[in-house]
């Protein structure tokens, strides 16, 4: 891992990601890394456009500006596509991680229209978490997919970490702590069919 | 040892409240600063804490039962921001004046109109004459450690006034980050027992307080005030080489940051100090130009003579004001600076900059043209324009 990674999540209002950003910020400070998540607020409301962020580094984090040149960016909703250039400042080495139920060449070609010609990712996170939980929750297999594409944690070290938080929170309803964790085994899975070598097994 | 955690700024500041367990606080929700009468109301209902909460109508009401806890003796706290600041404005001062040591998280927004949810520093700035202590932070940790020492300040003999502990509205209030927080049995040793000299419930000692002040009365009054706010700046000092014992963390009035050998300087106040630390340590490696920050943190009481001091040698110096007070000069902070250093004779170029407003981002790019800036200021004695912006859309 270089020493700070910057990552930029798209989404809309009430699809989870300021809280999939946070929950990074999460499992990156529980692996001992210095961590900043912050959403960037201004008239929510449910299905407007908004953005999180992510600084996860070995130093200490000082900035508070957003993120203007990030390493990565997830897009929860690929609609998005049509209306943002997602991929904007994004480096050049970086990659986009897109949420969608759609071919990775219809994604690829759609953000080739941005100018973008670097790595793109996708997961049907829907159908993972539906096959999972038999519910839509597009957090958890959109973590794991920002994990194993950058790095910032271990794919065990998250794992491991992730049962742990998950045996915290669902304490009153641990029937669904397995199905969180195979959406994540199940990601990791899908991605590695990507055509790049996707999930990076170290940190 | 400390505790190792991940909090937002508004999380630490309930946490602080929670280990304090101060006996009142009413409090009225407005954004930012909603979470922390939130976080706190769940402490509350878990019986983590036994403070008493007052649910109010409005913000001036958070302040009048603020005022009247304080004055019956018990150890008070608030959270407000912007517009609800605003509507306390009257029982502001009427805390300051009756030497009530009410102490208000403050999360910095920007007032009304146009309106506008996000940081800026105009709320706490135009309350800068209302008598209360103010301290800034930067980060999480600066304002949990900013908040545990409040009380020691306010509460003080000497002191007896009312502290804001101001954060950078979503910026730090909802951003998370690393923190290093304090055991609850050593922030009990470290604010004490609120014991007042004189209270309104001591049946033992009747008194009055806030009575109408005749001409003949009411200057003495502003001038304890006056005599309460420079004991401060001993009190601030005092409690801070205390908190360093405890945690190893240094405070003081202001922060210098790489500025021993500095030339060119940036003053400011608050979150966007840490991006203008990125900046200095970026120019300081690529080009070994010396630049330097100066971080105020505590505004109320200005430390003049020490920022005199601090300023005089420098070659160049940017004020970054995040509040308008539009006295079509200069902003706050560059006011105040600049007057610091005539009275010191300094021969130091000062410009103003006003940034951030309504919570226009700034970012390390934007610090480091100011240094160039000031560069260019240094060379030609010139500046452009004395009372500028960073960030403006000129179309």
């Amino acid at each position: 891992m270089k020493k700070t990674v910057e990552i930029r999540w798209h989404g809309r209002g009430g699809q989870g990601a300021k809280t999939a950003a946070l929950l990074l910020a999460d499992v990156a400070f529980k692996t001992g890394k210095y961590v900043q998540g912050f959403p960037e607020y201004g008239p929510e409301r449910m299905g407007a456009p908004i953005t999180a962020y992510n600084r996860i580094s070995e130093d200490v984090i000082t900035i508070h500006s957003n993120i203007y040149s990030p390493d990565y960016v997830v897009v929860v909703d690929d609609g998005l596509l049509e209306s943002i250039d997602v991929t904007q400042g994004l480096k050049k080495g970086g990659a986009v991680i897109v949420n969608t139920g759609r071919s990775r060449a219809q994604i690829v070609s759609q953000l080739k229209r941005h100018g973008w010609k670097g790595s793109v990712y996708t997961v049907d996170a829907r159908k993972i978490s539906l096959d999972a939980l038999g519910r839509y929750y597009p957090n958890s297999p959109m973590l794991a997919a920002v994990v194993a594409v950058s790095g910032v944690v271990s794919p065990d070290e998250f794992l491991k970490e992730m049962r742990d938080s998950f045996a915290h929170k669902f304490a009153k309803k641990p029937e669904v702590i397995e199905g969180n964790m195979k959406a994540l085994e199940k990601t990791f899975e899908t991605l590695a069919e990507n055509g790049e070598k996707a999930v990076r097994k170290s940190a | 040892m400390a505790i190792r955690e991940r909090l937002s700024g508004n999380e630490a500041v309930a946490y602080a409240i929670r280990q304090i367990n101060p006996d009142v606080m009413p409090a009225f929700p407005i954004t930012p600063s909603t979470e922390i009468p939130q976080y706190v109301a769940n402490y509350i209902a878990n019986g983590k804490v036994d403070t008493e909460f007052i649910h109010v109508e409005s913000e001036h009401s958070a302040m009048s039962a603020a005022v009247g806890a304080s004055a019956a003796g018990a150890r008070v706290v608030t959270a407000t921001s912007s517009c609800g600041m605003a509507l306390m404005w009257e029982e502001l001062y009427v805390a300051a004046s009756d030497r009530l040591p009410v102490v208000m998280a403050l999360v910095n927004r920007a007032l009304s109109g146009p309106i506008n949810i996000n940081a800026d520093h105009s709320d706490s700035m135009g309350a800068r004459d209302s008598g209360w202590i103010q301290i800034y932070a930067e980060s999480n940790q600066e304002v949990y450690d900013n908040f545990l020492q409040a009380y020691p300040i306010a509460e003080h003999e000497a002191v007896h006034l009312p502290v804001m502990i101001c954060q950078d509205g979503f910026i730090t209030s909802h951003g998370v980050e690393n923190i290093l927080l304090v055991e609850d049995e050593k922030v009990k040793e470290f604010v004490g027992e609120y014991c007042p000299a004189h209270y309104l419930l001591n049946e033992k000692e009747p008194m009055a307080l806030g009575p109408y002040a005749v001409s003949s009365y009411y200057m003495e009054t502003k001038r304890g005030q006056r005599e309460a706010m420079k004991n401060a700046r001993r009190v601030i000092l005092e409690v801070a080489e205390r908190f360093e014992k405890m945690t190893g963390r240094k405070y003081g009035f202001f922060e210098e940051y790489r500025m021993e050998d500095a030339e060119y300087v940036i003053v400011i106040i608050g979150s966007a100090a840490g991006t203008c630390r990125a900046a200095v340590d970026h120019i300081r490696k690529e080009s070994g130009k010396k630049v330097g920050l100066l971080k105020i943190r505590v505004f109320r009481p200005f430390p003049e003579e020490e920022l005199a001091e601090a300023l005089r040698d420098k070659k160049a110096v940017a004020v970054l004001d995040r509040s308008e007070m539009f006295s079509a000069t200069g902003g706050p902070l560059g006011t105040e600076v600049r007057s610091a250093l005539y009275g010191a004779k300094s021969r130091a170029e000062v410009v103003n900059y006003f940034y951030g407003l309504g919570g226009r981002d700034i970012t390390v790019e934007d610090f480091e043209e100011v240094y160039t800036k000031l560069e260019k200021l240094a060379e030609t004695h010139k500046a452009e324009d004395m009372y500028d912006y960073i960030g403006l859309r000129e179309r």
